[in-house]
């Protein structure tokens, strides 16, 4: 990509001219070198593959064990018969996984931009919405392998679906996956310092996991709380999840459907804006001192 | 053009012979709403609930499928239920209190257990006469006949006895020691043995009908579950005579066991308070009732998966699948 642009073009506001139209297969390389560029970090960064690993299977092996529920969890949809926690809890996990890749995406995002990598990225020729989108579908390909590497191990532990759920639970992925990852980048925009990434991890991820259906279903949250229960209905992860986990029995939970694609294009809306050098927050940082 | 066809028309015969070909009906006894529910096994959907005697319990069928049996324990009665119009067509005396029964391989006699009078009465089931009453231990449940229909076994509770009866004579030519309140007794297709479960004792005892002892003993193990949770109850051998599936009540499984070699093989996960199960004719789905939850959980035989549970009446208790 950097070899398009000219020799001394380092500020974000810059908009190279160019003759010619670009064509599809210019922005194809531009994708393919971001989505090469974020593989390449995930497998040279082994600890975070594993790390990305480990932490869904302590909840599977140890949370799952204490929670057991010997007895069976109560029949709710998509579930056409009893199943045992581990079951029930699979999805949830998966969609833990997405939420916590598309923030560490985001974390990448703040790291970028402070190591000054960034801006190799933003002075590129190609529209903004465009790097962005890209750089948000290489932090889904990323969530999704790390999902179904997830899902193998599952797998032997006894927690398994449908065969055709495997194939079902893709389309779910990408599409929770794209939510949580514009998300990540929506937030990303508005972090001015690496440092302040334990506040997403205390105000974004773990809200949005606990008051979320991924532990333990919404009816047992509304018998409780029903308080707590809008708070879940309010919560764009709840939809996540309940999309995985219905992709997983080859169904199709339309109200989780709509409220995850809505979300994206907000999310992915709200990130454009954000990045984008006339009007977006980081310009206003920038008049505020901000080193972004 | 024509070998797209022939193709396609492969395919659709393929298609239709690999869906299931039969719906079967399923009856279940509901214990407390003194009902029937009548179960299609292909939509698993409840496409009737009859109102039957009180207490319903034991239930079986024909063998041409054309009545359903039914033991209304509390009316002292056995209810006689046409398939085709899902109505009580007639009653059998069956003597007090009948909890379960069997009907002769030759589908001619019914051997009924009659808790509180500790007997086993003998119907014949076209001439609605009794034939015999055979004195047996305290609380008589379990109720299994050999495929030849010359010997049959009847449990008792409280004397942990299974009681071997020669169909001829109607006199108890045997009596085996059991584990703690023996609830069913089931024959191997090929006669060579009796399972029977003690519901409090948590085993299985394997019985030879040869020399008529306990040559196994089947316990069952469920991680997280106490040992008083695992309560046996109905037991159900396949055709073939290789696999066995057990109802362990309130551990609210079902044990998968391989019938050669004793061993449990699965567990199967199921409503709660399993207690009776049925097979489909085809044998490639077994079904529980699940007391407590008030459903009923359809076993993939072939997997061993539960594959769905369908919410019948209340309590159900027995259950018996159409023969066509």
């Amino acid at each position: 990509m950097s070899t398009t642009l000219p020799a001394n073009a380092t500020g974000a506001g810059i908009v190279p001219v160019r003759s010619k139209p670009y064509r599809l297969v210019n922005y194809l390389i531009c994708l393919k070198g971001i989505l090469l560029r974020e593989g390449l970090r995930f497998i040279h960064q082994r600890e975070r593959f594993i790390s990305s690993l480990v932490r869904p299977l302590l909840w599977l092996f140890i949370f799952a064990a204490g929670f057991r529920q010997v007895l069976g969890v109560s029949i709710i949809p998509p579930y056409k018969t009893y199943v045992l926690y581990e079951v029930y809890i699979t999805p949830g996990l998966c969609g833990m996984i997405l939420l916590f890749s598309g923030m560490q995406s985001s974390l990448s995002m703040v790291y970028d931009r402070e190591m000054g990598n960034m801006r190799t990225l933003l002075v590129s020729p190609f529209p903004r919405w465009f790097l962005l989108v890209s750089k948000l579908l290489a932090g889904v390909a990323v969530s999704i392998a790390q999902v179904y590497a997830f899902l193998v191990i599952a797998w032997f532990w006894g927690v398994k679906a449908p065969p055709i759920g495997y194939v079902m639970v893709l389309p779910a992925l990408f599409l929770s996956g794209l939510m949580l990852c514009a998300l990540g980048m929506l937030l990303s925009s508005m972090i001015r310092q690496l440092e302040n990434f334990a506040g997403i991890m205390n105000f974004v991820i773990f809200p949005a996991y606990f008051a979320s259906p991924a532990l333990y279903p919404l009816w047992r949250i509304q018998e409780s709380s029903p308080l707590l229960y809008k708070i879940c209905l309010a919560n764009p992860f709840t939809y996540a999840v309940e999309l995985v986990r219905f992709a997983f029995y080859g169904q199709i939970d339309w109200t989780s459907l709509a409220v995850v694609v809505g979300c994206t294009l907000l999310f992915l809306g709200g990130a454009i804006i954000a990045y984008d050098p006339s009007r977006g927050l980081m310009n206003r940082k920038q008049d505020t001192g901000g080193n972004a | 053009m024509g070998r797209r066809l022939a193709l396609l028309a492969a395919t659709l015969a393929a298609g239709c012979a690999a869906s299931p070909a039969w719906a079967y009906m399923v009856y279940v006894s509901n214990e407390k709403d003194n009902t029937m529910s009548v179960v299609d096994s292909t939509t698993m959907e409840v496409v009737k609930t009859v109102n039957v005697g009180q207490r319903p319990r034991g239930i079986t069928i024909s063998h041409d499928g054309k009545f359903v049996y039914l033991c209304a324990s509390d009316d002292d009665t056995i209810e006689v239920i046409d398939t085709a119009t899902l109505e009580i067509v007639d009653t059998l005396p069956s003597g007090p209190d009948p909890e379960l029964f069997v009907l002769s391989p030759d589908g001619k006699k019914l051997y009924v257990a009659n808790e509180d009078d500790n007997l086993v009465t003998v119907i014949d089931v076209a001439t609605k006469k009794v034939l015999a009453e055979v004195p047996v231990g305290v609380e008589p449940e379990g109720m299994g006949i050999s495929p030849d229909g010359k010997v049959m076994v009847n449990t008792s509770e409280t004397t942990n006895m299974a009681h071997f009866i020669d169909t001829e004579s109607h006199e108890i030519v045997n009596n085996v020691l059991v584990d703690s309140r023996p609830r069913f007794a089931e024959f191997k297709p090929d006669g060579s043995e009796v399972w029977v479960s003690a519901e409090i004792g948590g085993t299985v005892s394997i019985i030879d009908n040869a020399s008529r002892e306990v040559t196994h003993k089947i316990t069952f193990e469920i991680p997280g579950l106490r040992a008083e949770s695992i309560q046996p109850v109905g037991i159900r051998i396949t055709a073939d005579g290789k696999k066995a599936y057990v109802a362990l009540g309130p551990a609210n499984r079902v044990a998968v066991v391989n019938a050669e070699t004793y061993e449990v093989e699965k567990y199967v996960l199921v409503g709660q308070r399993v207690w009776q199960l049925a097979f489909t004719p085809d044998q490639k789905t077994i079904i529980s009732t699940n007391g407590i939850s008030n459903d009923i959980t359809f076993i993939d035989v072939a997997t061993d998966e539960p594959t769905q549970s369908v919410t019948v009446g209340a309590l159900p208790w027995g259950v018996v699948v159409s023969p066509n």
